[in-house]
């Protein structure tokens, strides 16, 4: 009897805890890009929250139980798809009992779903490292996908809560005009990096080189997802030679050994650019994350 | 196009008007101009959306999925694990354990350890499929073959087949997710391996942001600690509870704590050890085995990415009551003491293991595991004048470093410091380790 007791009053306080939220949605985003877009698009109609950080490698997430509890919440899980999360998302679906979000369904949103992806390999073997059969999947760097993305989230968001379909249109018709306006200026900002040689660190940058019309002359990744080895570095160091480079472009959550080596020998800058909303306080949202990048980027490559 | 026809239609319309006062031409004026520039504003908008388009088009039909792989084919991955080990020879007994679980333990010398072949898929959008099987020497040993739901919804996940039981933590790990080259001392004293259930799962997830995860499971209770015997019966031979509670600690650091219990009726279970004249004794067990486990995770990485460092921290503890009859099966033939009586038998026993992994670098990590059980109270009745009943505290250092040159491969170095066997220590095991991946990989559990 007194465990019976004993199981009711945790049973109550754990009910309790779990506070109803006023939102309509209850969205996860698995990278704060596709929270902030999905923040823009649903306003205060939805909560949301993202499962990883911008310190954090998207590739290399654990399902945490904290994530799985989410994820059993969630109306809507919004993701960037292209096997990005392949490593983390199925397990958080499959153990989340929750069939409102699995594959397929329509509480399941994948932004390169909706978009045509670059660097499509024509084969994949795992000896080529980490590449995605479906192409890369770092797209949010390219503002005028989020464009494309918003407009499709915006149907998805109204098919879920058809209460709030007017709502989400007017905010993603908002969204759009400012979006258009601020890549109109970030284009004449940036026309000076046209045509500038970078190193990447990682393939996370081939959006944003193909927007602004950078030109990746070296990966200091052997392969995607392989760690730059000391012989690759050596040979990266005498191509720079030949033809030298602008900067190396990085991302927070990746070592900057292997940067800032090549920086010094070859005498040119590395960057660590915010990879996503949220790296910095001048980050903190989509138009803050693409005015540090140009900022930085014109500071730091010419 | 209309709409640029609209414009001077709607221009006519007003024209019409022309002979309205003087302020409502104005009014008409003002509304004028204010269509034209809405309708510029428009079709500037149009226009700019018509130059994004052509700039980087769309895919031609939306629900034309990125073709990936194996989206129809299931996802077929095969596991290669082979080790040197450098040991004591003879016997490896766990002092005053009966034991007798499935157990892969590599002998010394040369091994291909199992070889795993797992096949998995979502049979529909209801159920999803998943079969491991274990290739040994002459065997193919099913470890794992069950479907498990994907839309029960609230929380709930029904799993029914050949499962790893959800007690404890490291039970559910196959041996190529271990953290060492050998299992724990307290998992080998359990369970040989780990606990394989043929049976029923349900799993519920509480509706809250903390994550607090209740499970029961009934099966067969075909192993070890239950008996083949005392899995041919209508009920279930071992029922299972467990409760797991998670969540984070700033960005930083995540947790998991666990409580289970395992209750197991095992009939004429078989379990070898010495006599006290040192002569091979056969014992078979009857009766109630009562495990319960606790268990405690906790990780840690510098911002929550553990692509250069990552520190883990894991302990489980078990306590486990068992009694009922004990026959010692007559050995008097070979010299031993044992003449087939059956008297009753209890046992209360207990062990943890605590151990720590540290990745220092990207693709580098140490790791340092201590096991220790209490033999505890073991009474076998009037078989103690036969059998020993040990008052030891099985122990054992393990030390270990890894290296992963990607998430697909790894090569171990493991030194240990076993005394599990009174009598018997082993203090210079080295064990060196490969673990290979080829093909479709699943996400490992936390």
């Amino acid at each position: 009897m007194l465990m019976r007791n004993l199981f009711a009053v945790v049973l109550m306080g754990l009910l309790l805890t779990a506070q109803p939220s006023r939102a309509a949605l209850n969205v996860l985003a698995c990278e704060p890009e596709w929270a902030a877009l999905v923040a823009e698009v649903a306003g205060d109609r939805a909560k949301v929250t993202s499962a990883t950080t911008a310190r954090q490698d998207p590739h290399h997430i654990e399902a945490r139980p904290s994530l799985i509890a989410r994820t059993r919440n969630a109306d809507l899980v919004v993701c960037s798809g292209a096997d990005l999360e392949v490593g983390w998302l199925p397990l958080l679906l499959r153990e989340s009992g929750n069939p409102r979000v699995q594959a397929g369904q329509p509480g399941h949103f994948e932004a390169t779903r909706h978009l045509r992806l670059l660097e499509k390999p024509a084969r994949v073997d795992r000896s080529m490292g980490d590449v995605h059969a479906a192409g890369n999947p770092h797209v949010h760097l390219d503002p005028r996908n989020l464009l494309l993305v918003s407009e499709a989230l915006a149907r998805r968001l109204a098919e879920l809560d058809p209460a709030g379909a007017a709502d989400y249109a007017a905010r993603r018709a908002a969204f759009a005009s400012r979006m258009q306006t601020a890549i109109a200026r970030w284009e004449k900002e940036a026309a000076s990096l046209r045509g500038l040689p970078v190193v990447v660190q990682h393939r996370s940058w081939t959006y944003l080189a193909d927007w602004l019309g950078l030109r990746v002359v070296a990966d200091l990744e052997p392969k995607p997802g392989v760690e730059p080895s000391a012989a690759h570095l050596a040979r990266l160091l005498e191509t720079l030679k030949a033809q030298p480079a602008r900067g190396i472009l990085r991302a927070a959550y990746l070592s900057p050994r292997a940067g800032d080596w090549l920086a010094e020998k070859a005498g040119v800058p590395a960057l660590t650019l915010p990879y996503s909303v949220g790296d910095s306080p001048a980050s903190a949202d989509l138009f803050g994350l693409f005015d540090s990048l140009v900022a930085q980027l014109k500071a730091g490559l010419q | 196009m209309p709409k640029h026809a609209l414009l001077p239609a709607a221009l006519l319309a007003l024209g019409a008007g022309t002979a309205q006062a003087d302020s409502s031409l104005d009014e008409l004026r003002a509304e004028i101009r204010q269509m034209r520039d809405h309708y510029e504003t428009r079709l500037a908008e149009l226009e700019a959306r018509l130059k994004q388009a052509e700039a980087r088009p769309a895919p031609a039909a939306e629900a034309a999925a990125a073709p990936s792989g194996n989206d129809i084919n299931p996802e077929i991955g095969l596991v290669l694990q082979g080790s040197y080990a450098r040991r004591e020879g003879g016997e490896h007994h766990l002092t005053g354990y009966l034991t007798g679980g499935h157990d892969h333990g590599s002998s010394r010398g040369f091994n291909l350890d199992h070889t795993e072949l797992t096949l998995a898929a979502n049979i529909d959008t209801q159920f999803r499929g998943y079969a491991n099987i274990a290739f040994v020497d002459d065997a193919a040993e099913v470890e794992e073959a069950w479907f498990q739901t994907l839309g029960l919804g609230k929380g709930f996940t029904l799993k029914a087949g050949r499962f790893l039981s959800g007690i404890g933590y490291a039970n559910e790990q196959h041996p190529h997710a271990w953290d060492f080259a050998d299992n724990s001392l307290m998992y080998r004293a359990l369970f040989g391996e780990h606990l394989g259930q043929d049976g029923v799962q349900a799993k519920w997830l509480a509706p809250v942001e903390t994550f607090l995860e209740l499970g029961l499971e009934m099966g067969r209770g075909g192993n070890f600690p239950g008996s083949a015997a005392g899995g041919d019966r209508n009920g279930p031979g071992a029922w299972a509870a467990f409760a797991h509670a998670g969540g984070d600690v700033g960005a930083n650091a995540s947790w998991r704590a666990g409580l289970s219990y395992l209750h197991a009726k095992p009939v004429d279970r078989d379990s070898g050890m010495e006599d006290l004249n040192d002569v091979e004794a056969e014992t078979l067990m009857s009766g109630h085995s009562r495990t319960w486990l606790a268990d405690f995770v906790w990780k840690w990485a510098p911002d929550g990415n553990p692509r250069a460092r990552s520190l883990k921290v894991q302990a489980e503890y078990f306590h486990r009551r068992e009694r009922g009859d004990l026959t010692c099966a007559d050995n008097t033939a070979d010299g031993g003491l044992c003449s087939g009586l059956t008297d009753a038998y209890r046992s209360r026993q207990s062990g943890w293991y605590a151990q720590t992994v540290y990745q220092f670098m990207p693709r580098w990590r140490l790791g340092l595991r201590y096991d220790r059980l209490d033999t505890g109270s073991v009474d076998f009745g009037a078989n103690n004048a036969n059998l020993p009943v040990a008052d030891y505290h099985p122990n054992k250092w393990s030390f270990m470093v890894d290296y992963a040159p990607s998430e697909f491969s790894l090569l171990r170095l493991q030194l240990a410091r076993d005394h599990a066997m009174a009598g018997n220590p082993d203090n210079g095991q080295v064990t060196l380790q490969y673990v290979h991946s080829l093909g479709a990989h699943g996400a490992h559990r936390y």
